[in-house]
């Protein structure tokens, strides 16, 4: 579905135009018998609209521009605690270089501005409203959603941050950072969100999760593949030496903050709010969202128990993520009871793939592809279940055109940073951890096994 | 003079420092420490793989204490920090050549 205009703004304002009727109470709309009259009870005028649309966008932004605090809490918990000063940095420094991109160019990809294409290049860089003016053409306040769309551009990098954490050094990271929010990413938006091919075949992505979860997971993937494991974290009998992460309280927190953040994610990518039925798509949107992620959670700890005799903290935490990256393709159609089918299926998968990861030494320090990748993948062509508009042969499209394209590009990328200015530290830095050679300072120095006090 | 080393549980350390007061110890000193003995650790599961633990956290408390006492300090501690179950620790028994307070110059037993 493209994402440019917003759903069903234009029908309420049209209503409206008609009947001239302001903020009807909504109990009112059930004593009016004509239907016409009825619809009008039921909307709001033009100004309001755009008003809550776009506050919809604001809310929803801000909301999701908190989920790069998830990610960095996340990370920061689940990698070793000499390395937790560089993932901060890392997460902070995506955030700001995504937002940077996608004004410079990346909006201008994703969104170029005609119909069934594959790529192209609306004007750039991106241009605001002037001040006291208003877009009433479109339903909302353009920079409202811009700022929308940018945090979603941030949360695809976030994802590639934690699979290769701890062994890749600041700059080469940062540089893949600048061409995935500034080109691999828009132009996987531009074919479904900005109304390109996939869209035109009939292509179902609501909020994402092939779009955001997927281009974020293939990415990660390859850096993993091309970067290698952290040092020491496959003997050569193949067994995986465990690296616990510094503090589960933290990764919990962040957990929780990025379930928090999910409800702008989905339920913003309502894109409308100026009805009393895209109100209540919103809200129907939040249960689902919830309930997938408390799924996720449940059938998380039950699987561990049952597998390994006790329940693994860091699976549930996944198993939410995966819940929630699950429902995200489709948060609107499903009733609560599929919600929580596709989030607890989405939740088994992280308990599934993380030790398969591991048999083929793809060192996943978060689970961000279990979680991002594969419950992606799951969450795109579980959409059909509940959505009879979306043909299944378009999901798989998507989901394999996204795969192609972006292990591609990321790839390219990845050897090339590889090649030239090298992407890992000195084995002696990388075993003393990043904290010292990149930033200079620990996360905790209070605990520095640094000479000194 | 001994001096007394026992390496114990950790939740066991306010117990056996209450006991070894009333007994008249005077003083101590408690470290945090890592160890194994014939248990060798235990295996646990994280994110699916598995890892042992093979060096678990333990309390090493130092105590100096006269001759008379070092028997009664040997046993107060084998009573108090015992739990029966596996891990319950250690204590060892040297003989201290001196004892000197810094402040007063004092040395021997005047001095723990």
């Amino acid at each position: 579905m493209k994402r440019t205009l917003s759903r069903s703004a234009a029908p309420a304002l049209a209503a409206l135009a008609l009947a001239g009727v302001g903020m009807t109470a909504p109990a009112l709309a059930q004593d009016v018998a004509d239907p016409a009259a009825l619809a009008a009870a039921e909307a709001v005028s033009g100004g309001t609209a755009y008003i809550l649309n776009t506050l919809l966008f604001l809310i929803g932004g801000f909301l999701v521009m908190w989920m790069a605090a998830g990610f960095a809490m996340l990370e920061a918990g689940l990698v070793r605690s000499k390395n937790v000063s560089v993932q901060c940095l890392k997460n902070i420094g995506l955030y700001s270089i995504a937002g940077l991109m996608f004004w410079v160019i990346g909006y201008s990809i994703a969104y170029p501005g005609f119909e069934g294409g594959f790529f192209g290049i609306g004007d750039f860089p991106y241009a605001m409203q002037g001040v006291g003016e208003a877009d009433t053409e479109t339903g909302y306040s353009i920079a409202s959603d811009w700022f929308f769309q940018m945090v979603f551009c941030a949360t695809t990098a976030s994802i590639v941050s934690g699979a290769v954490a701890e062994r890749v050094k600041l700059v080469p990271f940062f540089i893949f950072v600048t061409v995935l929010t500034g080109f691999i990413y828009p132009v996987i938006v531009s074919w479904e969100w900005g109304a390109g091919w996939l869209d035109a075949m009939g292509f179902s992505d609501f909020a994402g999760s092939t779009l955001v979860h997927s281009t974020g997971g293939w990415a990660a993937l390859m850096g993993v593949l091309i970067i290698g494991p952290r040092l020491g974290r496959y003997g050569k009998d193949g067994k995986v030496a465990v690296f616990p992460g510094s503090s589960i309280p933290l990764a919990t927190l962040g957990t929780f903050i990025l379930w928090l953040g999910w409800f702008g994610f989905n339920g913003a990518s309502q894109l409308a709010m100026g009805t009393i039925g895209d109100v209540s798509d919103v809200s129907k949107i939040f249960v689902n969202t919830n309930m997938a992620a408390a799924a996720g959670v449940v059938v998380a700890i039950i699987a561990t128990q049952l597998r390994y005799k006790k329940a693994d903290t860091t699976m549930a935490l996944n198993g939410a993520l995966a819940g929630l990256v699950a429902i995200t393709a489709e948060p609107l159609t499903p009733n609560v009871g599929m919600a929580i089918v596709i989030g607890g299926i989405g939740g088994l998968l992280p308990v599934i793939f993380v030790p398969i990861l591991d048999r083929f030494k793809i060192d996943d320090v978060v689970g961000a592809i279990p979680v991002h990748l594969v419950a992606g993948i799951w969450g795109t062509l579980a959409v059909p279940l509940t959505n009879p508009a979306v043909p299944f042969l378009a999901q798989l499209t998507g989901v394999v055109a996204t795969g192609v394209f972006v292990c591609a590009l990321s790839a390219i990328v990845w050897f090339a940073l590889k090649a030239t200015i090298g992407v890992r530290p000195s084995e002696e830095e990388e075993l003393a951890g990043l904290d010292l050679s990149e930033t200079g300072i620990e996360a905790y120095p209070e605990f520095a096994r640094t000479s000194g006090s | 003079m001994k001096y007394i080393i026992a390496v114990i549980k950790p939740f066991k350390l306010d117990e056996v420092r209450e006991a070894l007061g009333s007994i008249g110890v005077a003083g101590m000193t408690v470290s945090e420490v890592k160890g194994f003995g014939r248990q060798k650790g235990q295996t646990e599961i994280y994110r699916g793989a598995e890892y042992s633990t093979n060096m678990l956290p333990k309390v090493k408390i130092e105590v100096a204490a006269s001759d008379d006492l070092a028997a009664q300090v040997v046993e107060t501690i084998q009573q108090t920090a015992r739990t029966e179950a596996i891990g319950d620790g250690k204590i060892f028994v040297f003989d201290l050549a001196s004892a000197t307070r810094i402040r007063t110059g004092e040395t021997g037993d005047t001095a723990l």
